[in-house]
């Protein structure tokens, strides 16, 4: 590889300028692709929810509405499915107080450190389940065994009470710690997983809640 | 701490401005280590120090300290060979120690605060002054200030000692990757409400540095030492370099895709996902051979001309270096490829399986060959010419390597147990996670993790106290 190059496959300057042409070229098909995404997932309104727009990420008054997770044959995977207006905390939220709640409840996400035991969207740490779906958990339903567990009649209040007090409702030996969230948090709390539950994950996590058939696991 | 290292046969304020970032980096290396003993322990007896020192905060603390350390040791090794390939003195290191002292006094309080404060109401000034509690990229807003200040004032004496020395093929690469490292760190500075948003931005810090420019980092860090370690020739070794960064590049960049799969964006990720990120092991396979290709080369070579013995002049860091191609081949490569595809991911997504391969990853790509910067550092702090491996070195080395790489296998099956349980059979619920969490099976996974982890902290001892002996010992041998 001294000055005469027997081959191009031994010239640095063609490497040189393969990486510089290879990386340009990714990285401006990334940041295309992130001009389309960021539009996909950009939140949607309260509009869009009245009138029925799907959206990857409802608007904060999705709150307002049933949500449930079914399986589309068109899609080959699970989507949320947002249907008719249920009350959240026995009222219905208007937008600016929605924005608010989601706002506070995110916040109090970070604040808390959820991520570092639980996944949210998958990420995170290990040490306690996945809450992408969590407002979904028939656990947490009417009838359910953590509803139960708190003594409350709906589920957003049985969240709410037990993110308040975690250490007092022990579902295993390991517990979630009190974090001295407030009642106002846990509310803030309970509607962003409400939300969360309401994006458009591809079908993640798969055959949520859907135990069928009988298992030795357990 | 070490400072018996002595730094008067350094050449150069780069040198000794790399050597304390070195010795910075080997302590928080050993502080994660210890918060991943408290986090192992409390997988397996959740009471210990329950609502005292949660595995929140030890789990933060642990890839805080990792990625910290990781980056010291970037930045020291980037000090330590400035001199070297641009045969230039550094330009600004007495404003590089000031911002060296600003950023090690910033990260003891972001520390004291985590373990002493731990959370804080959900409020705005909580992220500005506690934590963020986005993984990986925790500190809090003011820390992220002093982080980018103190990033410039490093960027600025890289580039601005580049532009007065040699401009070699290595320093080109490293000076390009670096404005990109730094840079990607904004990325992960806003807020949004947007979960979906925030996670696409985050990963643009984190897939974007693990996956993309830290790779080409420690390409250009390899490259170097394959020069000083073995003579490798020049001219071989930069060709590699580019083909790596052409390599890397074009697979890691849109391999972000494999991160997108699930977070609510789009479904065409799954396909650009997939591919990019299938691809993204064949660099590693690349560097894989190139380094073992390379040293056996020299090695011929000085057969041939007659030269008995070997061609290394630092044992230690060529053992380490050689792991490093190997770690990163298997850690990040194999044991990435295996949950990479959509197909898969979505039942391995967020499970013990990506623990796993976080373990191997880190410690294969990153952390092997970061550690035979600092024995290249200890060998020219001593001035040493040729510089064996000691019982320590061996130790360390095996121990540390045996460690990792159980813990890997033990998470790896526990990450079967919790996918095939978990999410496959019982559908991924509060009650499926903790049904899986208590098989016998994958509770003995965890034990042996911990004793992997304990495995990995004796021979981190090892290490310790090689680095504060070795030079002082071949320096009186040598004499």
């Amino acid at each position: 590889m001294e000055n005469e190059n027997l081959s191009v496959w031994t010239s640095i300057p063609f490497w040189r300028r393969s990486a510089a042409w290879v990386t340009g070229f990714a990285s401006i098909l990334l940041i295309w692709l992130t001009f389309d995404t960021l539009g996909q997932i950009s939140m949607g309104t309260d509009t869009d929810l009245k009138n029925g727009v799907t959206k990857r990420v409802p608007g904060p008054t999705v709150i307002n509405y049933q949500i449930g997770y079914e399986m589309s044959t068109k899609r080959g995977h699970e989507v949320p499915v947002i249907g008719e207006k249920e009350p959240f905390f026995g009222k219905e939220w208007s937008v600016t107080e929605a924005e608010d709640l989601l706002h506070l409840g995110k916040l109090t996400s970070q604040a808390k450190n959820c991520m570092n035991c639980h996944t949210l969207l998958g990420n995170g740490a290990y040490y306690a389940p996945d809450l992408t779906k969590a407002w979904l958990d028939p656990a947490w339903a009417d009838g359910g065994a953590l509803q139960g567990m708190t003594g409350k009649s709906t589920k957003e209040e049985a969240m709410a009470e037990f993110l308040q007090h975690p250490s007092q409702y022990p579902t295993h030996a390991r517990m979630m710690p009190d974090l001295g969230i407030t009642a106002d948090e846990a509310k803030g709390l309970v509607a962003f997983l409400k939300h969360m539950s309401s994006i458009d994950t591809n079908g993640f996590p798969r055959n949520f809640g859907k135990e069928e058939g009988t298992t030795n696991a357990k | 701490m070490l400072s018996s290292i002595k730094a008067n046969h350094l050449t150069n304020e780069g040198q000794k401005l790399g050597m304390m970032y070195f010795r910075v980096a080997i302590i928080l290396f050993g502080a994660q280590l210890l918060m991943g003993l408290i986090a192992a322990i409390q997988f397996l007896a959740p009471g210990f120090l329950f609502e005292l020192f949660d595995f929140s905060v030890a789990r933060m603390v642990h890839i805080n300290a990792l990625v910290v350390w990781m980056l010291y040791a970037m930045i020291g090794s980037v000090y330590f060979m400035l001199t070297d390939e641009t045969g230039h003195e550094g330009v600004a290191i007495g404003l590089g120690k000031l911002a060296f002292w600003i950023l090690t006094a910033a990260v003891t309080v972001v520390v004291l605060v985590y373990i002493f404060v731990q959370v804080g109401a959900g409020t705005e000034s909580t992220l500005w002054l506690i934590n963020e509690g986005r993984e990986y990229i925790e500190a809090p807003r003011w820390a992220d200030i002093g982080i980018v200040v103190v990033v410039l004032v490093f960027y600025y004496n890289v580039f601005a000692t580049y532009m007065a020395g040699k401009k070699t093929g290595i320093m080109t690469v490293m000076v390009a990757d670096l404005l990109a490292l730094a840079g990607l760190y904004l990325a992960g500075m806003v807020y949004t409400d947007n979960i979906s948003m925030d996670q696409f931005w985050w990963w643009w810090v984190i897939h974007l540095w693990v996956e993309a420019t830290w790779e080409v980092f420690v390409g250009t860090l390899a490259a170097f030492a394959l020069i000083r370690l073995i003579g490798a020739k020049r001219e071989i070794v930069e060709m590699w370099l580019w083909i790596e960064v052409l390599m890397l590049f074009g697979s890691g960049i849109l391999g972000m895709g494999h991160h997108y799969f699930w977070i609510g964006t789009p479904e065409y990720w799954w396909e650009i996902g997939a591919l990019f990120s299938a691809l993204e092991p064949v660099p590693l396979v690349a560097m894989f051979v190139h380094v073992l290709y390379d040293w056996g080369k020299e090695q011929g070579i000085a057969k041939a001309q007659g030269k008995s013995g070997n061609v290394i002049t630092n044992g230690p860091a060529m053992a380490w270096i050689v792991t490093n191609a190997f770690g990163n081949f298997l850690g990040a490569g194999i044991w990435g490829f295996f949950h990479t595809l959509p197909q898969v991911n979505i039942y391995t997504h967020g499970t013990q399986f990506t623990a796993a391969h976080g373990h191997l990853a880190f410690f294969g790509a990153y952390a092997t060959i970061l550690i035979g910067m600092m024995y290249f550092g200890v060998q020219k702090a001593y001035g040493v010419k040729q510089m064996k491996a000691t019982f320590n070195s061996k130790m360390a080395i095996t121990l540390i390597t045996l460690g990792v790489v159980g813990m890997t296998v033990a998470l790896t099956i526990a990450g079967y147990e919790q996918v095939l349980v978990e999410r496959a059979e019982l559908g991924g619920t509060w009650d499926a996670f903790f049904t899986a969490q208590n098989l016998p099976w994958y509770v003995q996974a965890q034990l042996w993790r911990a004793i992997m982890g304990v495995v990995t902290f004796v021979g981190f001892v090892y290490l310790l106290v090689d680095m504060l002996t070795i030079g002082k010992r071949a320096k009186a041998t040598e004499a």
